[in-house]
């Protein structure tokens, strides 16, 4: 059977699919699986920072579809999880690198001896994009409640169904709960109903991710992250888990849930 | 200043910005699903309108074609108040004919 290959895309830059890849790799060893992830930005690496392995790259994935190094070379193993590893993206080339195919041939050398591999998408529809889908079994488009980023969502969810790519799946990240419950923002039920595709999970805005990638630690190792919780639950429904999903409000503020008892809402 | 109070109305009325947002978002998804701008759907709306003047009277001269999404699948509806059919079968049938010239040639 072998392992089940993940790619995270989203269409448009900058809305959380690094963050998710390395967050969802960590909680995913920490619940005993073997892991691989693939940084498939080509030519902007970064998913070797949010995770905290950028000095220990000495090979890349240019260099194993080149032939340069064997795959094992190229993987980076995590710190703390022996069974979580990093191919990293070359910082110096372009997306013609690598090929498709290169992607599929890669995947299938490593499927036997993992869980879980998780393919991190550049933003676009072009070539890198092509790249990191090529190989999926199953995909997962990370959007945020706005606008822009939602019609970028729908266009690869149209990509993915016109290559027959099976149904995707919605991780809407940097939710903000305050604005949502003002109506002040799309709520997940407004963009999964607009999409129409299954949600597979809830992230919310947390101050805490921006220091958990300043120190090379993903968030869902702080236990008192609300972000990383969503992560750990998003891991655990990937393993077929069923994770009710968590209720939106902010349950650690006590005067707010005592309020909101006294006013019985 | 009534600028001002319809904007509370609106405001009150449901109106917030996460509302205007699906809403945005709902017109511009079903015009990037099959690729019609809202330019070309104007020039398609013309034309329709004069193929079915042809065969009878549209009630003011309008029509209301809006596209729809059903689960990921686009609908085009077309709304046309007709109000009498035209008496005068010849004429109809004679733009029909020249309908059809046009085709052959
Ligand atoms: N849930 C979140 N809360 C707060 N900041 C976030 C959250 N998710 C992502 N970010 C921040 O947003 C920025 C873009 O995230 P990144 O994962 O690099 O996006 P992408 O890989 O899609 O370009 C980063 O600065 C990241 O720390
Ligand atoms: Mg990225």
């Amino acid at each position: 059977m072998g392992a089940k290959v993940v790619t995270i895309t989203s269409g448009k830059g900058g809305v959380g699919k690094t963050t998710t890849v390395a967050n969802l790799g960590v909680a995913l060893a920490r619940l005993g699986q073997r892991v691989v992830l693939i940084d498939a930005d080509i030519g902007l690496r970064n998913l070797d920072i949010v995770m905290g392995l950028e000095n220990r790259i000495v090979y890349d994935l240019v260099d194993v579809v080149e032939g340069r190094c064997k795959i094992r070379q190229a993987m980076i193993k995590h710190k703390l999880f022996p069974e979580l590893y990093l191919i990293p993206s070359a910082q110096t080339r372009d997306k013609t690198a690598v090929s498709p195919t290169d992607m599929i041939q890669l995947t299938d050398k490593l499927r036997p001896e993992f869980d879980f591999i998780l393919i991190d998408s550049p933003a676009g529809i072009e070539r890198g994009f092509r790249n990191a889908v090529a190989p999926s079994d199953e995909v997962l488009i990370v959007t945020n409640p706005e606008v822009s980023a939602v019609r970028d969502a729908d266009r690869i969810i149209g990509l993915l169904e016109a290559d027959n790519k099976g149904p995707a799946q919605l991780i809407l990240n940097r939710a903000k709960i305050d604005l949502i419950r003002k109506g002040e923002m799309l709520s997940a039920e407004d963009v999964t109903d607009i999409l129409a595709i299954r949600l597979i999970g809830i992230v919310p805005e947390d101050e805490h991710v921006i220091p958990s990638s300043n120190n090379g630690v993903p968030v869902t190792l702080n236990e008192n992250s609300r972000a990383g919780m969503a992560f750990r639950n998003i891991a655990r429904r990937l393993m077929g888990e069923n994770v009710p999903f968590m209720p939106m409000e902010d349950d650690n503020n006590i005067l707010r849930r005592i309020a909101r008892l006294l006013s019985g809402g | 200043m009534a600028g001002f109070f319809d904007r509370m109305r609106g405001r009150s009325a449901n109106k917030n910005s996460g509302n205007t947002a699906k809403e945005r978002l709902q017109f511009i998804l079903v015009h990037d699903r099959i690729n019609l701008p809202p330019e070309r759907m104007e020039m398609m709306k013309r034309e329709i309108l004069e193929v079915i003047s042809k065969y009878v009277d549209v009630a003011g001269n309008q029509i209301d074609v809006a596209l729809e999404n059903r689960h990921r699948s686009s609908l085009l509806v077309a709304e046309v108040p007709v109000t009498k059919t035209n008496d005068d079968s010849e004429g109809q049938a004679e733009s029909r004919l020249d309908a059809a010239d046009a085709d052959d040639a």
